[in-house]
């Protein structure tokens, strides 16, 4: 395998890495780089730029707005936007629901959601966990039964991620009850603005408004939002699980907060010196790297396997990167607020009394250090616990 | 892999399963496997001249052949002193060799006649490949060494050492230090060799009034420590491969075992406390095999900038990832693998020693630190 980059790859990086630095604006990707949380606008502003430019969708079939790209061509594409501290595109959009679309929709559901899908006319949110189905999904309990061309939704889902923004929900829902639990699963799109949905919103422990619960109350849903078949919603499920491990590692934004890390460090006195100079933070930074570096190319070998595996399986060496993955990510955010320290203590958005003209005693950015650092526990939890992924490396590949 | 390393590689993993050693099964505590057979085997596969260019009577392999190479003999916990030969002294005489060392040396060590070992380690010195104390000292066309060096691989049968000298400057300079090509019987050269942990053999040397000709200088005199610091990172990238085979076959016999052993009258390996370890280590393996690669990528590297933060992060994830993988694979197994009869605990003690050859985790990590870390600033 080769894991040096051709000097046309080199090129096809450097050209991206000018495109994102030159036509995102710098506050968006400044709020990133801090780890704050983006408005709706930030985010729809950015995804239209990269959608004008046909960067919104690669993953997405040619015909559909997608790129024929290499695996190396997409990796680097992924590594760059995380660099640049580019918001990612909707995932809701671009990894779960525009490729189940694609791949399982009608000609009409494509031709209806697909565009408006990559442009963020359309804002998805997604309707898969509930209260008592989290790891143990397939044991949903939301109802929807078909009566006179429509099926009649009801019950609720849990930790709706940006659910507020969302224009349609894509779910996952019961349309037989007497089948084993995975085989009587749909996969169903619905209008956000259907009557008997209500939206509660959930704050998390930053304080932040990011997840939702939705609740159904004898919503009436086309039977045409349908996807693929009646009953077969689980295997589009998992089809679109694996989309999203391929980008979990999200290597380049582990890379991005740690060079973060680091700039900060040097600008940060600790002991009558820099933070930088200390030995043991270093050592610790030193640490990250190297695992970073193991899971970077780690992720190279299952992104060149995969040009020889089939699309819709997912490679277990997923589970891995999701262990891995996260594991780093929460990492580099625990370094940010370790370099942050006491200045990481107060609250962001806190009220400044009128003529109040002092110079600030804290930094700027160290706010946003705690909320970023509690926020990211989420990530060993969602997409499968890693507890989970150890249970799927255990059966998968290890035979136990 | 290409079409040709992959024939490479089903080539040396037949004869390394077929030499594969069993401690337990053949051997008393102390004996080392019967190496004469061995190494001609080793040397009728062509595996002796493999790193050597064509010119040179090789076969022009990279290190990524190397590290095919390495991982079947980690994974078969073979003791033949193929680092210390081919891997260093080959290393040696291939990136700093004069035409007429070449072609002196390397035939011989194709064709199993000529074994080599490093001599470089001195009580002080610990991972400090600069820390040399051991003198040379110039007389008419000859240099003469005085010195004492310990733990060398494979240095009570190697026909050729490579032996770390002081010529100018004081203990712990980078400048003033040459590297000798010494015959193994030269006047002076007095050594005790010893059983080590993972069943291969070292020796400590003692080089007393050693009389060297001035042709035996390999590479530049007083320059020595760069061409000694890129051998060593060559074979750095090589036990990372070692240690990857050793945790490949360790990690399989445990699997294995939790798949056999029955307690409470089921199979241990259906509780998901043991599942859990099991798949933690598949993930140090998989986090070790990147390294491996990445090492093996960076090897050639001749500038030292790019090459040493990548060694030396390959090697610092390969001895954490050994640690954990053979301290779990002891603890899964349970009392087994406390035993000499059983081969577990002498892979968990293979991955002990390749840990603390050429740096431990502590001592790898200073110098990505110190080279300013892999991630580059935005």
């Amino acid at each position: 395998m080769e894991l040096r980059f051709t000097p046309e790859e080199i090129a096809f990086r450097d050209d991206l890495r000018r495109f994102f630095r030159e036509k995102i604006p710098a506050g968006i990707r400044q709020k990133v780089a801090e780890g704050r949380h983006l408005g709706k606008d930030d985010i729809v502003t950015s995804q239209r730029i990269l959608n004008e430019a046909g960067l919104a969708t690669p993953n997405w079939p040619v015909a559909w707005g997608g790129k024929d790209w290499s695996a190396v061509q997409r990796y680097i594409y992924t590594e760059e936007l995380q660099r640049a501290a580019v918001p990612l595109p909707l995932q809701f959009n671009v990894f779960m629901v525009g490729p189940v679309i694609a791949a399982f929709g009608s000609e009409e559901q494509k031709r209806r959601f697909l565009p408006a899908t990559a442009n963020l006319d359309i804002w998805w949110c997604q309707g898969f966990s509930e209260p008592g189905a989290g790891s143990d999904l397939a044991s949903l309990k939301t109802r929807a039964e078909k009566k006179d061309g429509k099926y009649i939704v009801s019950g609720q889902k849990a930790w709706t991620t940006l659910g507020q923004h969302a224009d349609w929900i894509f779910c996952l829902v019961r349309t037989d009850r007497e089948a084993k639990k995975q085989k009587g699963i749909s996969f169903l799109l619905i209008d956000m603005k259907s009557p008997g949905i209500t939206v509660r919103p959930v704050i998390t422990i930053d304080g932040a408004h990011e997840v939702n619960e939705v609740f159904f109350d004898e919503v009436e849903v086309p039977a045409e939002n349908l996807v693929g078949e009646e009953n077969k919603g689980w295997d589009y499920a998992k089809f679109l699980l694996a989309n999203e491990r391929t980008g979990i590692a999200r290597i380049g934004l582990s890379k991005q907060r740690l060079a973060r890390a680091k700039r900060l460090a040097r600008e940060t006195e600790a002991g009558g010196r820099t933070l930088w100079e200390d030995t043991d933070f270093r050592r610790r930074v030193a640490e990250i790297e190297v695992g970073l570096k193991a899971l970077e190319i780690t992720q190279m070998r299952v992104v060149a396997n995969q040009r020889h595996r089939h699309a819709d399986k997912p490679d277990p060496a997923s589970s891995i990167l999701k262990i891995r993955g996260s594991e780093l990510q929460q990492a580099t955010t625990e370094l940010l607020l370790e370099v942050a320290g006491p200045y990481s203590l107060p609250a962001p958005d806190h009220e400044q009394p009128e003529g109040w003209n002092e110079p600030a005693v804290s930094p700027e950015w160290a706010d946003a250090a705690a909320p970023l650092y509690f926020n990211y526990r989420k990530v060993s939890i969602y997409g499968g616990s890693n507890e989970i992924q150890r249970n799927i490396i255990a059966k998968a590949f290890l035979g136990l | 892999m290409t079409e040709e390393q992959r024939l490479l590689k089903e080539s040396i993993d037949r004869f390394a399963a077929d030499n594969a050693r069993d401690p337990g099964a053949h051997s008393a505590p102390g004996a080392a496997q019967d190496g004469a057979a061995l190494w001609s085997g080793f040397a009728e596969l062509g595996l002796l001249a493999l790193p050597f260019s064509e010119e040179d009577g090789g076969i022009g392999g990279g290190p990524v052949e190397t590290m095919i190479v390495m991982e079947a003999i980690g994974r078969g916990l073979i003791t033949a002193p193929y680092l210390s030969t081919v891997v260093l002294g080959g290393g040696f005489l291939r990136l700093g060799g004069t035409e007429a060392q070449r072609q002196e040396f390397i035939p011989q060590i194709a064709d199993g006649s000529l074994k080599l070992a490093f001599a470089q380690l001195e009580r002080q010195s610990r991972y400090d490949l600069h820390d040399v104390s051991t003198t040379a000292r110039r007389d008419g066309s000859d240099y003469v060494l005085d010195g004492r060096k310990g733990v060398v691989l494979g240095g009570d049968e190697a026909g050729l050492l490579v032996v770390t000298a002081r010529t100018a400057g004081s203990r712990r300079d980078e400048g003033g230090i040459t590297l000798f090509l010494v015959d193994g019987d030269t006047p002076g050269v007095t050594r005790r060799g010893m059983p080590a942990q993972d069943g291969s053999r070292v020796a400590e040397i003692a080089l007393d009034g050693v009389r060297v000709p001035a042709e035996r200088v390999l590479g530049e005199v007083d320059g020595g420590l760069r061409l000694a610091s890129h051998v060593v990172d060559v074979a750095l990238a090589a036990l990372c491969a070692d240690s990857l085979g050793a945790m490949e076959e360790l990690q399989r016999l445990t699997v294995d075992y939790l798949k056999t052993r029955q307690q409470f009258g089921v199979a241990i390996g259906s509780f998901q406390a043991l599942q859990h370890r099991a798949a933690d280590m598949l993930v140090a393996v998989e986090q070790a095999r990147s390294m491996a690669m990445y090492a093996a990528m960076m090897a050639e590297e001749a500038d030292p900038r790019e090459r040493r933060p990548a060694i030396a992060a390959a090697k610092a994830q390969v001895n954490r990832s050994g640690r954990q993988v053979g301290q779990e694979a002891v603890q899964l197994h349970g009392g087994i693998a406390m035993t000499w009869e059983y081969k577990a605990g002498h892979y968990f003690k293979r991955l002990t020693s390749n840990d603390v050859l050429f740096g431990d985790t502590d001592h790898h990590l200073r110098a990505v630190m110190e080279a300013g870390g892999l991630v580059e600033e935005i």
